[in-house]
């Protein structure tokens, strides 16, 4: 641990990566940009949440990785490895143990409180990088609040499929004033980032952005009157703990169309098993 | 014709009785220089409720900068452009803040632009690129939204069977006739066009114009047209506006100055068309 500075950034970066933290959170879901730095992983494997858990570490931290509501996955473990290594914090699988939490496309069940700290890892912090690709125009939008463009997003869903059809990465109007991407979380999480007591950080490294929710911000996700929104899951019991109230993962049992559902969120699952015993 | 009459009579001297309203655009002195070249210079006119004011001119006389400086695209260095807003009354649109303009812009005024790739968003559906405006200011009632693109598509004579159609499946014509509807959904009351018929070849030209004279006449649109086309504003303008070197050379009602052009530029203008 000697052979890096604590949480492996030098201290000028963590000071410039907290200064964008902190205006993320002076407004809400409004993208900062920052200084994003090389790491020894390739962009896509979340260096900006990684940047981001860095400048918020301190040692007395306990750290949790998941990846799609796994702790086990490879990306999961060498992130959690990556910290052990540079920063010497303790580790865990449990929500409730943790103070910081790097997550890839979930939030965790178990209800998040005041202590803690979310850090989401972005591919794409622009929710109208598709519908509008000239970064000068977004930017404007957002600075005007001229959000057509994304209702249009939602119209041209149910257009094409009946219904908003978007299921990950749903977009929400933050505060009643910035839209943002709440990176590829399923739309079911959505309702977990309103007035959730913890603060809530975004990180994307390669488009060199941070954005942020203090705790207990008013999130609405963007619907219509007539196709409101609703925060859809599996409509099956989780086969291992048989909880009928988390998102479930579909997995392939066997080569013969063999499946079941099973919690996404692992530690989740796992806690409820035990208790289930 | 109604349109001529009420400009007459809003001539300046002449008695009126009930309490007229003002004019609609009100432009004084517009100028604008790109470096030492003249875009255009010392332009003033008044534009009235309903009424078409052709600009016409050969090419670099500075119709386009005209257009950008009334409509907020380009900033001119002279001048004064007051609009008479639907919200606020009579708005200076130079001085105003680009979230005013904006709003302006998807409300009160229309833009068409000759290339309707320019105008359009290409990704998008017919619906929803007629919906924008509408989401823009506020509508969250998808049905709603939908029947009045309907309504739209049907009026500029698109099947609204294809609502769900991409523009790049359209013709040029339904192109440029979906453009229209894109920007008349919010039932403006000015709209600028910078060669709407430009690219269009002349059976589908004529058809256009048809129907843009159709839909000016139902919803009292003014009209800021620009084109090199004389047959053009013959049709359409009650108005008309010569340009030449970034000057306005000869102006007044459109029958008289095509039939009896005063400007011996004009006198050219008209007799090469007229040869052709
Ligand atoms: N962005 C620019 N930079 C420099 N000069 C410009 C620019 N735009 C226009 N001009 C010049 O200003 C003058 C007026 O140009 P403008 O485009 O307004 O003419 P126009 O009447 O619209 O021509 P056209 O019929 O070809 O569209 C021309 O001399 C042109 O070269
Ligand atoms: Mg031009």
């Amino acid at each position: 641990m000697s052979d890096y500075n604590f949480a492996y950034l030098d201290e000028d970066t963590k000071r410039m990566i907290r200064r964008a933290i902190l205006k993320g959170i002076a407004v809400p879901g409004y993208q900062v940009p920052f200084a994003s730095r090389e790491m020894p992983m390739p962009y896509g494997w979340g260096t900006g949440g990684v940047q981001i858990t860095a400048a918020t570490l301190v040692p007395q931290d306990v750290l949790k990785v998941i990846d799609q509501g796994a702790d086990d996955t490879t990306n999961a473990v060498s992130i959690r490895k990556f910290f052990q290594k540079t920063a010497g914090v303790e580790v865990t699988e449990r929500t409730t143990e943790a103070t910081v939490i790097q997550t890839r496309h979930r939030i965790p069940e178990t209800p998040l409180t005041g202590d803690q700290i979310l850090v989401y890892q972005v591919p794409i912090p622009e929710p109208m990088r598709f519908l509008e690709p000239r970064e000068t125009e977004t930017r404007r939008i957002h600075a005007l609040a001229d959000y057509g463009l994304m209702q249009v997003r939602l119209y041209e869903d149910i257009a094409r499929h009946g219904e908003i059809a978007t299921s990950y990465a749903y977009p929400v109007e933050v505060a009643g004033r910035y839209v943002m991407d709440p990176s590829p979380i399923p739309k079911f999480d959505n309702p977990k980032l309103d007035d959730c007591p913890a603060i809530q950080l975004f990180g994307a490294g390669r488009e060199q952005r941070i954005y942020a929710l203090p705790p207990h911000t008013g999130v609405r996700s963007l619907d219509f009157d007539d196709h409101p929104f609703t925060a859809s899951k599996a409509d099956h019991a989780c086969a291992i703990c048989g909880s009928g109230t988390s998102y479930l993962d579909e997995v392939i049992t066997d080569d013969d169309g063999g499946r079941m559902f099973v919690c996404s969120d692992t530690d989740y699952c796992a806690r409820r098993a035990e208790g289930v015993q | 014709m109604a349109m001529l009459d009420a400009t007459v009579g809003h001539m300046p001297g002449m008695v009126e009785t009930a309490p007229a309203p003002g004019p609609l655009l009100s432009v004084r002195d517009v100028g604008k220089r790109y470096g030492a070249r003249i875009g255009c210079a010392d332009v003033s006119f008044d534009l009235w409720p309903g009424e078409v004011l052709g600009i016409v001119g050969e090419s670099g006389s500075g119709k386009s900068t005209l257009l950008g400086c009334l409509s907020g695209q380009l900033v001119p260095d002279t001048g004064e452009v007051v609009f008479d807003s639907r919200d606020r009354g009579p708005v200076d649109t130079l001085r105003m803040s680009e979230r005013e303009r904006r709003h302006l812009g998807r409300t009160d005024w229309a833009f068409v632009h000759q290339n309707p790739r320019d105008g359009l968003r290409l990704g998008v559906s017919a619906g929803g690129n007629v919906g924008e405006r509408l989401m823009a200011n506020g509508a969250r009632h998808y049905g709603n939204i939908r029947a009045t693109a309907q309504d739209w598509l049907a009026r500029v004579e698109i099947d609204p069977g294809r609502i769900d159609d991409r523009p790049r499946q359209f013709s040029g014509g339904m192109q440029q006739r979906l453009q229209i509807a894109r920007n008349l959904v919010s039932g403006p009351r000015l709209a600028f066009m910078d060669e709407p018929t430009g690219g269009l070849d002349v059976s589908v030209q004529a058809r256009l114009l048809d129907l843009l004279r159709g839909l000016v006449r139902d919803i009292c649109l003014s009209v800021v047209l620009v084109t090199h086309d004389l047959a053009v504003v013959r049709l359409l303008a009650d108005r008309l506006m010569v340009m030449k070197g970034g000057h306005v050379i000869e102006s007044g009602l459109t029958d008289q100055v095509l039939d009896d052009p005063q400007h011996a530029y004009t006198q050219l203008l008209v007799s090469s068309v007229l040869q052709v």
